[in-house]
């Protein structure tokens, strides 16, 4: 427990404090379905890697610039990103008690997480449509 | 940030030594947590040896024991002795339990005897309580009906009764609330296990009327959602209930009123 004992407000009072927020179902949710996306489309992307070992870059490029195999990928992506974010946020609040350290690092992680999101996505799009 | 270690004031130094009883053919180790706020010092662990042949069979028999005839300063709460009123709740061998239920032969070794954890020490094994008891009276644990009161008891078919078992048997002893490290570290938002489970019991009663109030006063991400599913909860309760289980479908019914 912190140190916030010694106020003298009552601890009704304190645990009462703001309120329910009304939200935490969606946050619980999409992370569940996110981990169930990617198990098949990480199963499936583990597989193509390793099929794919010791191929030269041409031929990576071509398996994972295919219709299917490019959506595969960025959907994958898309819900690891996703996914991550959601995990990293939870760690953050958890255990981040300094206020204005936790509010910049749930900047950051958001983000980054659209940033390399947007990044990867657009790298396949590149090998699909780029040439 | 996280703290990882103890503030200078918390560390726990070594303290008496008690000496072994004269005679003693089985003696056993107890090694206690003491702390008094009346003299500024850190906290202590003294070890008192116990001769098991004159001390009755559970941990509690073994510290009443120590009070009576070793060293009146200890102190501790207890009353019913045998698992019903939730006093004598503390972390022995490493896992939170009750005192009067817990056999000292199960346990290997020195008897290492903390009061429960993460909560504020009042003197020794005595934790101070009063933020659990207040999460316990925010979710407001009694009936709630709209419909005008009958003139005789609220009816409750079997079946429906039954969906109160594993709940209805807590006795707030809040072994399970300090077991669990979402509640060290967020016991201020988080209402944790003990609560939950509490909060459940009132949500699975068909009895009662304010289901969907008492749905909205928990959808919160840290009064909820800061259980993580570690079980820690469900592993130490001394009455043998399933907390974890109870948060779980307090989550399901979350995503079913959807």
């Amino acid at each position: 427990m912190s140190s916030k004992t010694k106020s003298l407000r009552t601890p009704l009072g304190r645990v009462r404090g703001l309120g329910a927020a009304k939200e935490g179902v969606q946050h619980w949710w999409a992370q569940r379905l996110t981990a169930l996306a990617i198990i098949p489309l990480g199963l499936w992307f583990v597989g193509g890697v390793l099929a794919h070992l010791g191929a030269d870059q041409a031929s990576v490029q071509a398996w994972l610039a295919g219709p299917c195999t490019g959506t595969l990928a960025i959907l994958l992506l898309v819900a690891l990103f996703y996914h991550s974010s959601l995990g990293l946020q939870v760690v953050v609040e958890d255990y981040c008690h300094t206020e204005w350290l936790k509010i910049a690092s749930l900047v950051v992680i958001k983000f980054a997480a659209f940033f390399l999101a947007t990044l990867s996505i657009i790298s396949v799009l590149k090998m699909m449509f780029g040439g | 940030m996280a703290e990882l270690t103890l503030p200078a004031h918390s560390k726990i130094r070594e303290g008496k030594r008690w000496p072994a009883p004269a005679g003693a053919k089985r003696v056993k180790t107890f090694k206690v947590y003491r702390w008094s706020p009346d003299d500024g010092e850190n906290p202590r662990v003294d070890y008192y040896p116990i001769d098991l042949d004159k001390c009755g069979p559970m941990v509690l028999d073994a510290i009443i024991k120590i009070k009576n005839e070793v060293d009146p300063t200890l102190t501790f709460r207890r009353s019913c002795r045998e698992g019903i009123c939730g006093s004598c709740a503390m972390n022995i061998d490493g896992t939170n339990t009750l005192a009067c239920t817990k056999a000292i032969e199960d346990i290997d070794g020195e008897v290492k005897i903390y009061p429960l954890p993460h909560m504020p020490v009042v003197k020794d094994l005595v934790p101070d309580l009063s933020v659990p008891y207040a999460q316990l009276s925010s979710i407001e644990p009694w009936m709630k009906s709209h419909s005008p009161a009958p003139s005789r008891e609220r009816l409750q078919s079997p079946e429906d009764r039954e969906k109160l078992d594993g709940l209805y048997e807590c006795i707030l002893c809040f072994c399970c609330q300090t077991s669990c490290p979402s509640y060290w570290w967020n016991g201020d938002r988080y209402l944790g296990p003990a609560i939950l489970l509490q909060a459940y019991r009132w949500i699975a009663d068909s009895r009662d009327e304010a289901t969907g109030e008492r749905l909205d006063a928990l959808e919160d991400p840290f009064r909820l959602y800061r259980c993580h599913t570690i079980m820690n909860c469900t592993r130490t309760c001394p009455k043998g209930l399933n907390p974890a289980k109870a948060i779980a479908e307090i989550k399901r019914l979350m995503v079913a009123r959807r």
